[in-house]
């Protein structure tokens, strides 16, 4: 779509000055959101900052490596009860969220390790045993999921005069906006363009030099380390915590984010993670069809839009870009 | 060593289910080389519709006959009316794999939309209250029916496979698609059966497994996982691989669970997994297709 004439110029975010003016609107957006929308449009915003970290991670993982993990709510859960029982210790709450990122990064890398020698559906199983094992890990340790009663976390205490949603919604603007930096940065770099080779064809990856095993298991560490960090600040945000909150579902959930998002896109990931929060939210009186809705997405998706939200989006902003030439 | 051989037993009635899951799995992926994530859905669609039947009419086989026919039809639906519209606009096939979770999604929301997610017992007419005894060892009707099933199932495709034209046919689709079209085998029609097949092996499954878990939308969740893990265990592209490790599967999962301990079954059944494919990366019996640059 852009022609790039330099390094200096692949390695900037944003290239046009109008798309500057277009971020900067909407950033100036979301940060007005609290003064002017409802509390219920906070909330939902709220939820869309966490889950577009998550799905970055591993968007990460899936679009840009091409490693297939369901193993996701596993990370989720780790990342979840290390920040809800730091927390109970009292500890500080940016300490609190990484380690739960770390912690789930140490198992990402473990998790990893098979991947050296597998592929497509064998990857795939394992990292999906993994997600049980952790799953019932926490089902039958009472000491690790808090029991019958789950676990209770501490929430955000109100800051600086603002309301409870408020504050939550602002750090959490905060932290999605690093993390998504952090993502465009990432994917530039060299890292992200070896992920990129690994994904296209690992064998002439590791022929030009890319050290398969150092990357890829940086990949799932980096994945994971978003994934544990979603869990962290989904406990915060809910308060509460029981192991049923990360099953298998939860991973589909995710999965589902990445490819309506489109694969190998951060902007795709926020979209996507837009998408599996507003879903449910729209049709909160008949729940039962919010997986037909992400279904019937997916199909609709893959047969005429392979590369996604973000696909879509690029096309639309190519067309106004020209308009009125075709 | 009675007790040992009880575990055994147990254990391969269960397996010999998971095979049925495992090959239905397989008989797509050698095939296609797809991951089938809805066979868990279809079987449930299956089940439901079984279910849907007996309400309306006392006959069990009719019921049983109607839903293999209910999940073969829609397998091959999904075929022709989803997969074949993709592959014409080039889809991967990673886009292939994840349109069958799409699917899978779909027919989840559409069960738990229609029969509602309680739990409900299927009327089954073989009990597993009443037992036999096997010289020391005591085997439910249920759980003979099952083992039953699995082996007569398994050897009704060896022998479809292995003995007739259409087995033949089916395999050299599987070989190299682009030189079976050449000699005129009709490929798509061949795929299309395949999958209504192994959505028929998912639905039976499905039905010897109702009676014992309850029935509601996600019943077939997790043996569908086990399904999956043991056609992996034996290797995705091999038929008696899939049986192999359905087997070995209900064997690991019924010992550890009685000897080690009940509530990390899963989790030690996963794992046996996970130490064979590190040693073995394409399963016990399973050749992976070899890649070139």
């Amino acid at each position: 779509m852009d022609l790039i004439e330099s390094y200096k110029e692949e390695m900037q975010l944003v290239r046009k000055p109008w798309t500057r003016l277009w971020i900067g609107l909407l950033l100036a957006t979301l940060i007005l959101l609290p003064w002017f929308g409802r509390e219920y449009w906070v909330y939902v915003a709220t939820l869309i900052f966490i889950y577009s970290i998550g799905v970055q991670g591993q968007n990460i993982l899936i679009g840009y490596t091409g490693q297939i993990s369901f193993g996701q709510a596993g990370f989720l859960a780790i990342g979840a009860f290390t920040f809800g029982h730091l927390s109970r210790l009292g500890c500080p709450l940016l300490i609190n969220l990484l380690a739960a990122g770390l912690l789930a990064g140490v198992f990402g890398i473990l998790v990893g390790f098979p991947s050296l020698r597998l592929k497509g559906p064998y990857l795939a199983i394992v990292t999906l045993g993994f997600g049980i094992a952790v799953y019932q890990v926490f089902v039958n340790s009472e000491i690790l999921s808090g029991g019958r009663m789950g676990l209770t976390v501490q929430k955000l205490p109100p800051l600086l005069g603002l309301t409870q949603t408020t504050t939550v919604y602002y750090f959490l603007f905060l932290l999605a906006f690093l993390f998504t930096l952090a993502s465009y940065n990432l994917i530039s770099s060299f890292v992200g363009r070896a992920f990129i080779a690994i994904r296209d064809n690992d064998i002439a990856a590791e022929a030009m030099g890319v050290n398969l095993t150092r990357y890829k298991l940086l990949s799932f560490a980096i994945s994971s380390f978003y994934t544990g960090v979603q869990g962290g600040l989904y406990a915060m945000l809910l308060g509460y915590l029981e192991p049923n909150m990360f099953t298998f579902l939860e991973t589909i959930t995710l999965f589902v984010a990445v490819i309506i998002g489109g694969l190998a896109s951060v902007e795709g990931s926020i979209l996507g993670a837009a998408f599996v929060i507003l879903v449910p939210q729209i049709f909160s009186n008949i729940k039962e069809l919010v997986p037909v809705v992400y279904g019937l997405t997916i199909l609709i998706i893959l047969i005429f839009e392979p590369l996604g939200l973000s696909g879509r989006w690029l096309k639309i902003r190519l067309y106004l870009r020209m308009w009125p030439f075709r | 060593m009675n007790l040992f051989l009880q575990y055994c037993l147990s254990g391969l009635s269960i397996g010999s289910l998971y095979a049925l899951v495992a090959l239905g799995l397989v008989l797509i992926y050698r095939s296609t080389r797809i991951l089938n994530f809805a066979h868990g859905d279809m079987a449930t669609g299956g089940t439901f519709f079984a279910f849907m039947i007996l309400g309306l009419t006392p006959s069990f086989s009719l019921a049983f006959s109607l839903a293999l026919l209910f999940g073969c039809l829609l397998a091959m639906g999904f075929y022709f009316g989803i997969l074949i519209p993709a592959q014409r606009r080039d889809a991967t096939l990673l886009g292939q794999t994840i349109l069958t979770v799409g699917l899978g999604l779909i027919f989840q929301g559409l069960i738990s939309y229609f029969w509602g997610t309680e739990p409900q017992p299927f009327p089954f007419p073989i009990s597993d209250t009443k037992v036999y005894k096997v010289g020391e060892m005591v085997i439910s009707q249920l759980a003979l029916g099952a083992m039953g099933v699995g082996l007569f199932g398994s050897l009704l495709l060896y022998l479809l496979v292995q003995r007739t034209r259409l087995g033949l046919a089916m395999r050299a689709t599987s070989e190299n698609l682009p030189a079976a079209q050449t000699l005129g085998i009709p490929t798509r029609r061949v795929l299309a059966l395949s999958w209504g097949l192994a959505a028929v092996l998912g639905v039976l499954a499905g039905i010897f497994l109702a009676p014992a878990l309850l029935l509601d939308p996600f019943f077939m969740l997790e043996p569908f996982l086990k399904g999956f893990a043991a056609a992996v265990l034996g290797g995705l592209n091999s038929l008696p691989g899939a049986i192999v490790g359905g087997l070995l599967l209900g064997l690991a999962e019924s010992l550890a669970g009685n000897y080690i301990t009940v509530a990390f079954k899963n989790t030690l059944a996963f794992l046996v997994i996970i130490i064979i494919l590190l040693i073995r990366p394409e399963g016990l019996l399973g050749t992976e297709f070899k890649e070139r640059v």
